[in-house]
């Protein structure tokens, strides 16, 4: 059993990778990896008062889903999308744990409505006014592979186009010591049913036992091993490519995720 | 339109008993669970449904990690109604690979991490050894324990839309049965009392000082409270028992508006169950009973009495159970899903407990009491922050 979708759009952002044409490059070797902190852009999708509230985990989203909607050249108001993170916001959960460890336990109101894990989703469908659905998800380290799925089988059953945003930031300390992630990496896709003359390569995936494939630059493995997102850097190396290749995504422990990429040109 | 799908077995856990009997019994006598809030350290006044006998619960020894209140509620859940064995005939008729996993939460194990920062060491501020992030904090924890327990291998995935997660869960599963990659799924939602929802609304004002009043014209805020609650999603076999139940239809939307508040004339909501009609292939006459995403704070009931007036006629049955239950955030989708089949299998539509004076201003049928009327097919509502919306439609087979 194998689904397919065709990619429209592709959206990066990660430490040393400040976009698609960007990391395209690294990936097909043509540039040097140079790792660098990741450096997100300030949401100017979004009105002043929303953006001043908004975290690291919001701004990387946003940055990550626009990019992918623009170069498939979609409105944003029209796509329905799938976020899939492997946590929420680290510093809003520290500080609101922290302030509940407290005496006062007075937590802000902004902090809690910003704590939902369906926050960078919410301000996405704000800052683009999309009313149509959106679907949020974590599977901890399988965060990519799950949104990667569901934003599958949602455009060949639904019969339209999606966006698809991964997403994850560092937590602080002490929380750092229990879930070290260094850096935010995110990776947006726009998938579509139907080849088009913006579609960049058929993708089909289907579940398999075999094991996931390493990257074979050490440090983007680094990269692929650390954060739950870069899981998904296999693929962008195939697109990047543009051969025909088909890839192992991590997934669980008991089951991965292949990937047939066909480019369309 | 979308194909039906079977609920094989559906359970529910929450203040208002455990598992379908206790549960029926509480709706057929209009009992509340909602009782004044003791929880943990917790100094406010407010009131909670809470579920007895969480903290006795222990995991088997294997999947001892992930212990926790979230998870331990998931176990209390998951050992109603024989939900297990009937998950387990489901891995061994299609593959353990072949079914999936859906969990809806909003908090998962927050409270394990509340719990450690009062914890730290004093000096470096490290959190205790015996704290672990993923299997209790993460929103993934809960559907990680979920399907670690019932021997599952296939896709999986916590759905976290705040307070819509647990509905969305059956639009995630229907889509990836219809695609071909599973035949069937749990499908849920468990969310546990912690501080952090019980201060984080208490900051938004958003909970009231008394038991909840949906669509009450006093009503003033929700009242927390914590469910398991699971079904298990197949394909329609050839023949099912007439009270067998089925789900026809999900719809979805966004609010695009606000992130703590909802639509002021609840457009998200309204699509939202256009959506679900068109899914199931139904007219909005074709319904019998709306259950209410009804909060009880005064904007939700308002956004939600204007949606669904827009799309429903004005002599339509609706009401809140969460005057009951309490507002159980991430697992009130799957917790009123599974009201929504007991209503259709018992011909019972619950009165709305609590409510003393119906709000004049919100202009839908609202049932105080019980109604003892046959019904074929009810509409579920459950919206969250961020302005996400779930209508579910279910329906019997016969």
């Amino acid at each position: 059993m194998s689904l397919s979708a065709y990619v429209n759009g592709i959206g990066v952002l990660g430490p040393g990778l400040t976009d698609w044409v960007a990391t395209s490059a690294v990936l097909t070797g043509a540039a040097p990896y140079v790792p660098a902190a990741t450096n997100l852009p300030a949401p100017y999708l979004l009105p002043p008062a929303e953006r001043r509230r908004t975290g690291r985990v919001v701004k990387l989203a946003i940055a990550v889903a626009l990019e992918a909607a623009t170069r498939a050249e979609e409105n944003p108001a029209e796509l329905a999308s799938i976020f899939s993170s492997s946590g929420g916001d680290g510093h809003n959960c520290h500080e609101i744990c922290a302030t509940l460890a407290g005496a006062e336990r007075a937590i802000s109101p902004t902090r809690f409505a910003n704590s939902v894990h369906n926050a960078a989703s919410g301000y996405w469908s704000i800052a683009t006014s999309a009313m149509a659905p959106s679907n949020v998800l974590c599977a901890f380290d399988a965060s990519f592979c799950a949104g990667l799925l569901e934003a599958m089988t949602q455009t060949s059953v639904e019969r339209r186009a999606i966006l698809l945003v991964t997403y994850d930031t560092e937590y602080p300390a002490p929380l750092n010591a229990k879930r070290a992630i260094p850096d935010g990496f995110g990776i947006s896709l726009v998938l579509a049913p139907e080849r088009s003359s913006r579609s960049l390569a058929q993708l089909s995936v289907a579940l398999t036992e075999r094991a996931a494939e390493p990257m074979s630059d050490p440090q983007l493995e680094v990269l692929r091993r650390s954060i739950p997102s870069a899981r998904g850097l296999p693929l962008l190396s195939a697109l990047a490519r543009r051969r025909p290749q088909e890839t192992i995504l991590d997934y669980f422990e008991d089951t991965r995720v292949s990937v047939t990429v066909d480019p369309c040109v | 339109m979308t194909t039906p799908l079977l609920l094989s077995r559906f359970t529910a856990t929450s203040c208002i008993g455990n598992g379908l009997a206790a549960t029926l019994e509480s709706l057929e006598r209009q009992h509340s669970g909602l009782q004044a809030c003791r929880f943990e350290t917790v100094e406010l006044e407010t009131f909670i449904g809470e579920v007895a006998g969480v903290d006795a619960v222990s995991l088997p020894a294997d999947l001892r990690r992930y212990d926790c209140r979230n998870n331990r509620l998931a176990e209390l859940g998951l050992q109603q109604d024989g939900f297990l064995a009937a998950v387990q005939g489901a891995a061994q008729r299609f593959g353990a690979q072949r079914v999936g996993v859906f969990v809806g939460t909003s908090t998962a194990g927050i409270l394990q991490t509340e719990l450690a920062y009062r914890r730290r060491d004093p000096e470096s501020g490290a959190l205790p050894d015996d704290f672990d992030y993923g299997a209790t904090h993460n929103s993934y924890s809960v559907a990680d324990y979920v399907r670690r327990r019932t021997g599952l291998t296939g896709p999986a995935a916590a759905v976290s839309s705040a307070c819509a997660s647990s509905a969305k869960v059956f639009a995630s599963a229907q889509r990836m049965i219809a695609a071909g990659l599973i035949d069937a799924a749990v499908v849920g939602g468990v969310d546990s009392l912690c501080l952090t929802t019980l201060y984080g609304f208490h900051s938004l004002q958003l909970t009231s000082a008394s038991p909840c009043r949906p669509f009450d014209r006093n009503r003033d805020g929700i009242s927390i409270g914590e469910a398991a609650a699971f079904a298990l999603l197949e394909r329609l076999p050839d023949s099912t028992d007439a009270d067998a139940i089925l789900l026809l239809g999900v719809g979805e939307s966004s609010d695009a508006h606000h992130m703590s508040a909802p639509h002021p004339e609840g457009l998200g909501a309204r699509r939202a169950m256009l959506a679900a009609l068109s899914a199931a292939g139904l007219d909005a006459a074709e319904i019998d009973y709306v259950n209410l995403h009804g909060t009880a704070t005064p904007s939700n009931d308002r956004a939600e009495s204007l949606a669904v007036s827009a799309v429903f006629a004005a002599n339509l049955p609706c009401s809140s159970t969460k005057g009951a239950t309490g507002h159980t955030l991430g697992a009130a989708g799957a917790l009123e899903a599974v009201i929504s089949a007991l209503a259709l299998q018992h011909q019972l539509l619950p009165g709305g407990v609590g409510t003393d004076e119906l709000d004049p201003n919100l202009a839908v049928h609202y049932l105080r009491a019980n109604r003892r009327q046959a019904a074929r097919r009810v509409l579920s509502n459950s919206f969250g922050f961020g302005g996400a919306n779930c209508s579910l439609i279910f329906g019997s087979a016969g």
